[in-house]
Parts: structure tokens; sequence; C-alpha cells
């Protein structure tokens, strides 16, 4: 278990705010830090690593304190177990992909145990290989081995891959949802996709202007709505073009482009760029699978 | 003549060597200093670094001569030690370090502000320390500006003349380096001689130079 209960001054692009980010994470569970950029999420992140200093509070990992400003008790990142991911990769340049994984073991168990993490990331036959010579999907690959050699208590995955082209972060969201049911280990994911949210965690953190204002499922976040003969989609607003007497708004719902038609003044609460249901009554939705 | 010959230049490349070996010493800590360190008055530091490039050898030699000196407190403090710095080999040293120095840190300092700091919290974050991240790490990521350092620190301490005809003089096993004995050379219009060192310091440098950029090309290509 892994209370977080901390405040931060934040200089952010809108301007200072003071972040107070209050936590329980569960062994063994995969949340992700949902909310837009700016939010706070990476800090909470780099706090909870120790690679930034909250301004007061505490920070304790099974039972173990990592940082307290009372006690003034702050671990260093050296000290706290932790595998953290991060945006651009970081792998060093100068070092094989072995040689990255082999880095960070510090046991002889741990060394032994990097050709077996090769082999669950499918990386073995390139382990010779520099980073400079992989693509996105493998280097994330590397940096996420990388980050489970010496089995931190928490991995720390900040936009791992918010770099990738859709295809590939698919893939990897597949792979990451696998190593996170076998190794079991307890992960924060900081995201702003809703796909990979959705996907690949137990619980939500929705962090808005470094606060959490809610912590729940995915589900619960995305569609609060229960079971019915309702269809509701979530879109983007993308154009509002008046056509009296009505007025038709085009939306991008996952990646479908939709028109529907609205009244002027059901049209006036809408604006471009904004988020939107669709809702449809009175039908049985049908499905068809594609080919 | 011929061994006279051999002694100034075993001189030269001795104090070009032990000058680029201390200021390698120096000169990573004080470029990670200039470049990580959040302190207010790093930009004076910066600019002590920087002095040498722009002032003249000779007001670097005057002040060390006068510090040297058995009347300044610096100089007869050292001189009742035993240590007598100025026209000797060790105040050539000290010289060359101090005019070299920017030669040093500039390339290391570029090449440091071009470390991702993700790869340092990386190395924090698999629990390396500080100095083991740096040895390990940083200081192989940035090879490239480390040699060309070293290069530019021996090269320029090859051609310092002016620091050296100030505080060193112009004595043969001692103090006479190429750079003193080409002047004096052509001063005695002894030109053959001059063309021998002048001759042996472009065929070297231009060799080191050649070499190490070389080097540096192969070792860039394999990490890009």
């Amino acid at each position: 278990m892994i209370t977080v209960n901390i405040t931060k001054h934040l200089e952010s692009a809108e301007g200072a705010l003071n972040a107070v980010f209050e936590l329980e994470i569960h062994d063994g569970e995969f949340l992700t830090l949902f909310g837009p950029s700016g939010a706070g999420k990476t800090t909470l992140m780099r706090l909870i690593a120790g690679l930034e200093t909250p301004d007061s509070g505490l920070i304790e990992v099974d039972g173990e304190v990592w940082f307290d400003s009372r006690k003034k008790i702050n671990l260093p990142p050296q000290k706290r177990s932790i595998g953290f991911v991060f945006q651009d990769y970081a792998l060093f340049p100068t070092m094989s992909v072995k040689d990255n994984l082999l880095f960070a073991a510090e046991t002889v168990e741990q060394r032994r145990n990097v050709d077996e993490l090769l082999e669950l990331i499918e990386l073995a036959n390139l382990a010779h290989r520099l980073p400079s010579t992989l693509s996105g999907g493998q280097k994330q690959r590397v940096a996420l081995a990388r980050a489970l050699v010496r089995h931190p208590k928490i991995i720390l995955l900040d936009e791992p891959l918010s770099a990738l082209d859709p295809s590939m972060r698919q893939k990897l969201q597949d792979e990451l949802s696998l190593i996170h049911i076998r190794l079991g280990v307890t992960t924060l994911l900081v995201s702003h996709d809703i796909a990979e949210t959705v996907k690949l965690s137990d619980r939500l953190a929705a962090i808005e202007l470094g606060h959490i204002k809610r912590i729940c499922t995915p589900m619960e976040f995305f569609s609060p709505q229960t079971l019915s003969g309702k269809l509701q989609l979530i879109g983007e607003v993308l154009k509002i073009e008046e056509d009296f007497p009505a007025v038709i708004i085009t939306l991008l719902v996952g990646s479908s482009v939709v028109r529907t038609v609205v009244s002027a003044t059901e049209a006036s609460a809408l604006c471009i760029g904004g988020r939107a249901i669709i809702s449809s009554k009175a039908f049985n939705p049908i499905l068809i699978p594609l080919p | 003549m011929e061994s006279e010959f051999l002694t100034t230049m075993v001189l030269t490349f001795k104090l070009a060597s032990i000058t680029t070996g201390i200021l390698l010493l120096i000169g990573i800590p004080l470029a990670s200093f200039l470049v990580f360190s959040k302190i207010r008055f790093k930009s004076i530091i910066e600019t002590v670094v920087s002095m040498p490039l722009v002032l003249p050898p000779s007001v670097l030699g005057f002040y060390l001569l006068l510090a040297f000196s058995p009347a300044s407190a610096i100089g007869s403090f050292l001189i009742e030690h035993g240590i007598r710095l100025a026209f000797s080999f060790e105040g050539l040293v000290i010289g060359s370090v101090l005019f070299s120095l920017p030669f040093m840190v500039h390339p290391i300092q570029s090449a440091l502000t071009q470390v991702p700091r993700s790869i340092i919290e990386a190395s924090y974050t698999l629990g390396k320390s500080k100095i083991e991240t740096m040895v390990k790490v940083v200081l192989p990521t940035i090879r490239h500006g480390l040699i060309s350092g070293i290069v530019l620190a021996f090269a320029h301490t090859v051609g310092e003349f002016g620091v050296i005809l100030m505080i060193g003089g112009n004595i043969p096993g001692e103090t006479r380096v190429a750079s003193i004995a080409i002047y004096d050379e052509v001063e005695s219009l002894n030109y053959a001689m001059a063309h021998q060192y002048a001759l042996t310091l472009f065929a070297v440098t231009f060799a080191i130079l050649l070499f190490v950029y070389t080097l540096n090309k192969k070792s860039l290509g394999e990490i890009r």
C-alpha cells in the first residue's frame, strides 16, 4: 500500500498553483493519473520518485517512509524502490540494449534475469544493438524492461506511449497489460488518452489544476450512466454550421466523423473543441462486426 | 645542438601533457558545476574561466610573475616553503593551466548541456549514485566533448608563448619550450634551427588533430 499526502507549489503555464495530492494506491494495482496537460500529473509522479521534493506532507510505501516533512525524512531516488519509464525513454546511448539492463541490475540474480526479461519483451535478438538503432516501440520496451530489472515496488510510467504511432501504441498497451498481470507489480501511469486509460487501468485518478478531483474506475468516469436502451457516444465538436432553422454539428467520435442536427438553442451550449455526448433514444442499437 | 632540440621538444610535450592532465581533472568538475549548479554567482565564475580567451597572455603572465615574486605575499610564502615558481617548470605548468582553462572547460560544458536530464535521472532511479552516474553514464555520453577539450587544451599549451615568456623566460631544459626556441633562433638569425622547430610543431599538431577528428567522427557515427 502506498500512501501519498503531499503539497507542492507549482509554476505551470497557467500560472502558479498550490498542488495538494492525496492518494492511496493498493498493492498490485494499475492506477492511471488522468487529466489535461499542466494539471500536475508528471509532477506527482516525480514527487513519488524523489526526483522532486514536496513542500510538505508524507509519502509512505509498505510502511516505509520515503518522505516526511515533519520528521525531515527525504529518501533520494536511489533509495526508493521504483522503476521509472520516461517519456523520451532515457536509454543510455553508449550502452547496448543488454548493457542498459545490466546497468540496472544490483544482484547476481538480477543479472541472470536480464536474459529472461529480454525474452519477455521479445528483444533478445537485438540485445547487442545500440539504442540509436532501435525504433520508438523497441526503445520503449527496453526502457520498460530496464525499469523492471530491480523488481521495484512500484513502476512509474510517464506517458510512455505518447510518442508512438497508433498501431504500435495498441501493441504496447497489450504488452503493458500482460506484463502487469504476469508480474503483478503496482503500476502508476500518466496518460491523457481515454482508450489507453480504459484498457489498462484498474482505477483512475482524475487530476485538475494540482488536485485529485476524483478516484474511480475508468468506466465510472467515462461512462457514468447505467446500462439502458440508450446509445451514448462521447465526441469532440469539430464544426458548427448554421442551416436555418437548425444547426449542423460535426463531431469526432473515436476516429469517425459524425454529423448531426440540433436546434439553435441546443447549439448555443456547444463550442468548437469542446466535448459533447450524443445520445439516441427509442431504438435498439444494431452492432455489426467489421471484417 | 641536436640534443638541445630534443630536450626542448620533450619539455614542450611534457608541459602540454601535464597541463592537459591537470586540466582534465579540474575541467570535468568545473564544467559540471557550471552546467548543473544553481547558485547566483555562477556567471562571475563563468566569466573568470573565459577571461584567458580575450586577455592578452602578457597580462596574465605579468600578474603571475608578480604573484610568484618574493616581494608578494604568495611568492614569499611559497619561497619560505622551498617552492620557487618564477622561472621554473612548475610555474609554467600553473600558468599554462590557467591560460588553457577555457579550452578544456568550454567543450565539456557545451557537451554536458546537451546530455538529456532524463538519462541522469534514469540512472538515479536505478539506484546509482551521482559519481557512478557521472563516470558510467555522463562521461561516456560526452566523450566527443572530452576529446575536443583534451585536444584543444593540449594544442593550445604547445602553442602558448606570451605567458611562458613572461613567467618562464628561456632557460634550456627548464623553461625553454619550442615556441620560445623559435623566437630565440630567429632573433639570432638561425633560420635552419627555427625551421626545424616550426616544422616539427606543425607536423605533430597536424597529426594529433587529424587523428582525433577521425576518431571522433567514427565514435559519433556509432552513437547517432
